[in-house]
Order: structure tokens, then sequence, then C-alpha cells
């Protein structure tokens, strides 16, 4: 399969497995958001959230056991860059009440113009900061 | 019992799809946001996988009067596109723009101990919990 046709399955797959928590839970598979709940548990349902989580690593390290060769580890990106991104993620998520999978994924499958202009916004400020990044600064490989 | 079993298969089926679809690849992912150069379209397939599967799933599920293993749907009531909205969106484009990691993949990452992820996530964490922070000044 090509990369495309890999890229198609996998989105397939996310989509069944926001689909199977909705059926089953009535819960949306918003990454950030099932996270937060477990950083900062607000009532007593952190279980299945660690569940979630739990098997989100496995699914994602069978797949890396049966295709080793698929990726190529990036060298060298500046920590800096990687904290700073992961700070403006983590605090975004949380005020934007969602990411590519809450907003995303199962957003737009509900037809939330709330989520559609959330993704809106990402992508378009994401293209823009990946141009600054590797064009204008020239930093961040 | 059977609603944490179904909450580990959704976590699984979403994280092979993850790794298989190239998401948890930030490299792959700058390629698809550098837009204006060496542009990869590749990613697109994901969210169009995911988002025809939902756009069609949801509507079916949501016609049932509860979920199978719980009393009610649990979803988002806010409607409003508002600043809080928009500022954290792009916030949040900001971060994922300059290293190619959302939540999903930056988790999915533990899963071969990337040492990026171990940087990244730790600071994801601090920036929830800053926002929960500023958040709750009045």
């Amino acid at each position: 399969m090509s990369g495309w046709g890999f890229a198609l399955a996998g989105g397939g797959l996310i989509g069944l497995a926001a689909t199977v928590l909705l059926w089953a839970n009535g819960r949306v598979a918003g990454v950030s958001g099932i996270a937060n709940g477990v950083l900062l548990p607000q009532r007593g349902d952190v279980a299945w959230r660690v569940l979630f989580l739990l098997g989100l690593v496995a699914g994602a390290g069978l797949w890396f056991a049966l295709q080793p060769q698929a990726y190529v580890p990036r060298e060298g990106f500046p920590r800096g860059l990687l904290v700073t991104a992961g700070l403006l993620v983590g605090f975004g998520a949380r005020m934007g009440n969602g990411c590519t999978s809450g907003h995303g994924v199962c957003g737009l499958g509900r037809l939330s113009w709330r989520s559609l202009a959330a993704v809106l916004t990402f992508m378009s400020v994401a293209i823009l900061t990946t141009f600054v990044m590797r064009h204008l600064i020239g930093s961040g490989g | 019992m059977r609603e944490l079993i179904a909450a580990l298969v959704a976590g699984a089926l979403f994280g092979v799809g993850l790794a298989m679809s190239g998401m948890t690849d930030p490299d792959k992912v700058l390629g698809f946001l550098d837009f204006f150069g060496a542009f990869d379209p590749s990613l697109l397939f994901v969210l169009g996988g995911a988002v025809t599967v939902t756009l069609i799933s949801f509507r079916l599920v949501l016609k049932r009067a509860a979920p199978q293993f719980a009393s009610r749907f649990q979803l988002p009531e806010a409607r409003a596109v508002d600043a809080r909205l928009l500022i954290g969106a792009a916030l949040f484009g900001v971060g994922w723009g300059i290293a190619g990691y959302c939540p999903g993949p930056a988790l999915a990452g533990l899963a071969r101990l990337s040492p990026e992820v171990l940087w990244f996530l730790p600071a994801m964490l601090v920036g929830a919990l800053l926002h929960r922070m500023v958040d709750a000044k009045p």
C-alpha cells in the first residue's frame, strides 16, 4: 500500500475508534480532553480515560512493532522548540476545548460549526507557523 | 466493566490508526503543513478518511436513545464561536506548526520511547495546567 493508502486506512481506523467510543460510552474521542480529564480529574470518571490512553499507546506500539522500517526518527530537533510547542499545544487545546481529534474527527463528524471554526483556525495558523519556521527563520528542519 | 473494555478497544484502534496513517511522524506532519514548500498532501487523507467515517456513523449512532454501555450521550454543549475558541485554536496551531505534534500522536510516541515526546508531553501537560490556573482567576 502507498503512503496515501496507509493515510486513508489509518484515518478510517481513527474514525472507527471514535465511532466505537460514541456508540458504546456516549463519549467524544478527543485526545486532549480525555488526557486533561486524567490530569485534572473533575468527577469520578478517570478509569475509562486511562484505558483509552493506554489502548492508544499499545495500538501505536503494535503498528510500530509490525512496521519497524516505516519510521526514521527525527534527529537534532531543538529541545527548546519541543518544549515551547508542547506548552502552546497543551494551553491552546484546553483553551479551545479540543485538538485535532476532538474538533477535527469528532466535531466535523457532528457537523459542529464551532469545531469547523477551530479546525480552520488551527490548520491555517499551523501552515503559517510552518512557513515562518522553515522558510523565514529556517530552523526546525 | 464493559464500558472500560470499550474505551480500551477504541483507544487501541485509534492508536493503530494514528501510527498507520503517518501522523506519528512529525517530519511528515510538517511536510503536510509546509504548504509553501515541499508540500506532502497525504495527511489530508487521514482527516478525510476519519471524517468520512464519522459523518456517516455519528448520524446513525446519535439516532439511538442512549449509548450501549452508558445512560446518556455526553456531547460538548458549547455552540458559540467566540474569542476563547479561536485564540485557543490559534495557539494550538502555533505549537502544532512548530514541532509537528498534536496530542494523540505525541502520546503514541511513548510506544517507542521517542526522546522528542519525552520533552513535548510534559510541556503539554504543564500548558494545560497553566491554562487552568489562568482560567480559574476571577
